[in-house]
């Protein structure tokens, strides 16, 4: 009994000095107060010296906070309780949550930095006249393949995926619109179809798929690829980015014929406090030498046209990460689908993955 | 003086009941009111009928019940042995620590050691070139996901047993054996049916769990089996259809009496805490 009670007593002094430590610490970097801006964003999304330069220059402390899924934190915003003042949704997640009110415009006369986007990522459709979003970053869907397993000529276009020495060789990113988006383009349809037919057709085209799929999985990918688990991956061009870090036999295709093009952008959420920080910081970030290092940190492609000309020769003329025009003429943007479609692109894409 | 400690005995249940009520009946009844709507917020029995028409639904049932079932069955055949010979062992608190020690450790580390240890590049695969079998692909196959599933639910299934046969008197076993009976007659006729509780209290602890795996699946079985639990984290999480996948959920609720009320205990005796 008195172990047990001296246990007790042991583990709240701990707690307790854990949670003055912190305090003290949170205290000390400044984050209580109104100097602050939250930002939620994803995971390791932003170049953390790009933080400090902030603070430096504005006297702004910036909280991050992050979240692993656009659901996830439409759902946090949603919910409310919480004060965001900046979030980072994917294009199709901005519409939904300008339908459910979530957003505020964005005040275009504060911001200084507009002129440096490129103008071909401006204006899209899930935000017209991008009322209430600045891109982030941009992206592409696209094959990874390992040059000591695969021959670049052999992977140029989706089809060749389907090919019969690849059997039981290629992994596939768990997502669901992106793997039908796949299916849907090799059989020459839209990305954003709605008709239930064609869905149907697009999960039939993925089942003969399924022999040459060794595994549906989600950010394990990078790992497995870069361990040479796999010579082929469907996946992001920012995952691919991180995998080609990690191993210089990898390569990244996206298919000529046509693939997704992703846009993470800046929102100002209904639960925004601190309005002067969140236009120091929209302007700070679209600075091109700022947006230059993110871009670098992240390895991303930038839309902002100004920082792209700072980066580095072998990164700017990157086939890989910023295909030519003709490849982009062919990117389809994901449009934000009723509720009921989106859940026939899941359950199709389930019986795909019940397939094998 | 009746009535006090009657009134007593009631105060002292008012933080239990508070418990029992937020924490167990409100999820499980939310649950069940979620279960009753589309995804345009309208009542509906839309989600029961969905699900008992799809051939999908039915056969993802279907398969996390076989998947279940087979990863229950190994673990009992491995637990049974080891908890009885556990049991004979000299040191046998050190020994029953090592057994528990693993669930300590979170479930996602201990998926991601077995992804270093299957890959292509593994320790298992080292040692089949080393043998002469050659590189097999291990990661990504039914076997593995048994396998892995098996070992995360072992000490689950060791520990209640473990302490039915502590609670086991041998005076009966001496007993069994002065009146003549071979040492698998005992076994059967005594030691069996006497530790027949801890075996089913670790049926319910294996069985219910492993219905709704979901990280596994995608880890170690690169979604190559998919059970309830997928759907469920697919509903919530990416059609953000909270009707059905809590209608999944009901009907893992339903799984999860079954299961309780087929392995349950008639006399509430045998020392099985969960």
């Amino acid at each position: 009994m008195k172990r047990l009670l001296s246990l007790i007593i042991g583990l709240l002094a701990v707690c307790g000095l854990l949670a003055y430590t912190s305090q003290s610490l949170e205290k000390s970097s400044g984050s209580t107060g109104s100097k602050v801006l939250n930002l939620y964003n994803w995971g390791d999304y932003i170049d953390p010296n790009l933080l400090t330069k902030f603070q430096k220059e504005t006297g702004y402390h910036v909280n991050v906070e992050t979240f692993d899924s656009n659901e996830a934190m439409y759902t946090k915003i949603n919910q409310g309780g919480t004060h965001y003042d900046l979030a980072v949704p994917s294009e199709y997640m901005v519409s939904k949550m300008k339908r459910a009110h979530l957003l505020q415009p964005l005040d275009k006369s504060r911001l200084t930095g507009w002129g440096n986007f490129d103008q071909q990522f401006l204006n899209q459709p899930f935000d017209r006249g991008n009322r209430y979003s600045m891109p982030y970053f941009w992206g592409t869907l696209g094959i990874v393949y390992n040059d000591k397993m695969v021959k670049a000529s052999e992977v140029q276009h989706w089809d060749d995926l389907w090919s019969p020495k690849f059997r039981d060789k290629i992994m596939l990113i768990d997502s669901a619109r992106d793997i039908m988006g796949m299916s849907l383009v090799t059989l020459h349809k839209s990305m954003n179809t709605t008709d239930p037919q064609t869905l149907l057709a697009a999960e039939k085209r993925l089942n003969t798929l399924a022999p040459n799929v060794k595994a549906v999985v989600a950010d394990e990918i990078k790992m497995y690829m870069i361990q040479d688990e796999a010579p082929l991956a469907v996946d992001w061009s920012g995952e691919a980015a991180e995998m080609l870090a990690g191993n210089s036999h990898l390569h990244y295709v996206v298919p000529r014929e046509g693939s997704n093009l992703w846009f993470d952008n800046l929102v100002i959420p209904k639960t925004a406090q601190h309005y002067n920080a969140i236009y120091a910081f929209l302007n700070f970030m679209s600075e091109p030498k700022n947006a230059a290092q993110n871009a670098e940190y992240i390895g991303y492609a930038t839309p902002n046209k100004k920082a792209k000309a700072l980066l580095p020769k072998s990164v700017r003329d990157d086939q890989e990460f910023y295909p030519d025009q003709k490849t982009i003429d062919h990117l389809q943007v994901y449009r934000d689908l009723a509720p009921n479609i989106v859940e026939l692109y899941n359950d199709r894409y389930l019986e795909f993955k019940m397939h094998h | 003086m009746r009535a006090v400690t009657k009134r007593r005995t009631w105060l002292y249940f008012i933080p239990y009941g508070l418990w029992l009520a937020l924490f167990v009946i409100a999820p499980v009844a939310l649950i069940i009111y979620q279960s009753f709507f589309d995804l345009g917020h309208h009542f509906t029995l839309g989600n029961y009928s969905t699900y008992f028409q799809s051939a999908t639904y039915l056969k993802m049932t279907l398969n996390s019940v076989w998947y279940a079932f087979l990863i229950t069955l190994f673990t009992g055949l491995i637990s049974y042995p080891t908890a009885y010979f556990l049991h004979q062992l000299k040191h046998r608190q050190f020994w029953l620590l090592l057994v528990i020690l693993p669930t300590w450790i979170n479930i996602l580390l201990k998926a991601y050691a077995f992804i270093g240890i299957f890959s292509q590049a593994g320790l298992a695969n080292q040692f089949l070139t080393f043998i002469g079998i050659g590189p097999q692909q291990i990661l990504f196959t039914n076997a593995s996901f048994i396998f892995v599933a098996t070992y995360i639910q072992i000490p689950f299934m060791i520990l209640p047993i473990y302490n039915s046969i502590d609670d086991l008197n041998p005076a009966f076993v001496n007993a069994s054996r002065d009146l003549g009976a071979s040492n698998w007659q005992t076994f059967r006729r005594v030691i069996f049916p006497l530790t027949l509780p801890g075996v089913k209290a670790g049926v319910q602890a294996v069985f219910i769990p492993s219905l709704s795996l979901f990280m596994l699946t995608r880890l170690i079985g690169g979604n190559k089996v998919i059970t309830l639990g997928t759907a469920i984290e697919e509903h919530f999480l990416t059609t953000m259809n909270w009707g059905m996948g809590s209608t999944i959920g009901v009907i893992l609720i339903v799984a999860m009496i079954i299961v309780m009320t087929l392995t349950g205990d008639k006399k509430p005796k045998g020392g099985a805490p969960r």
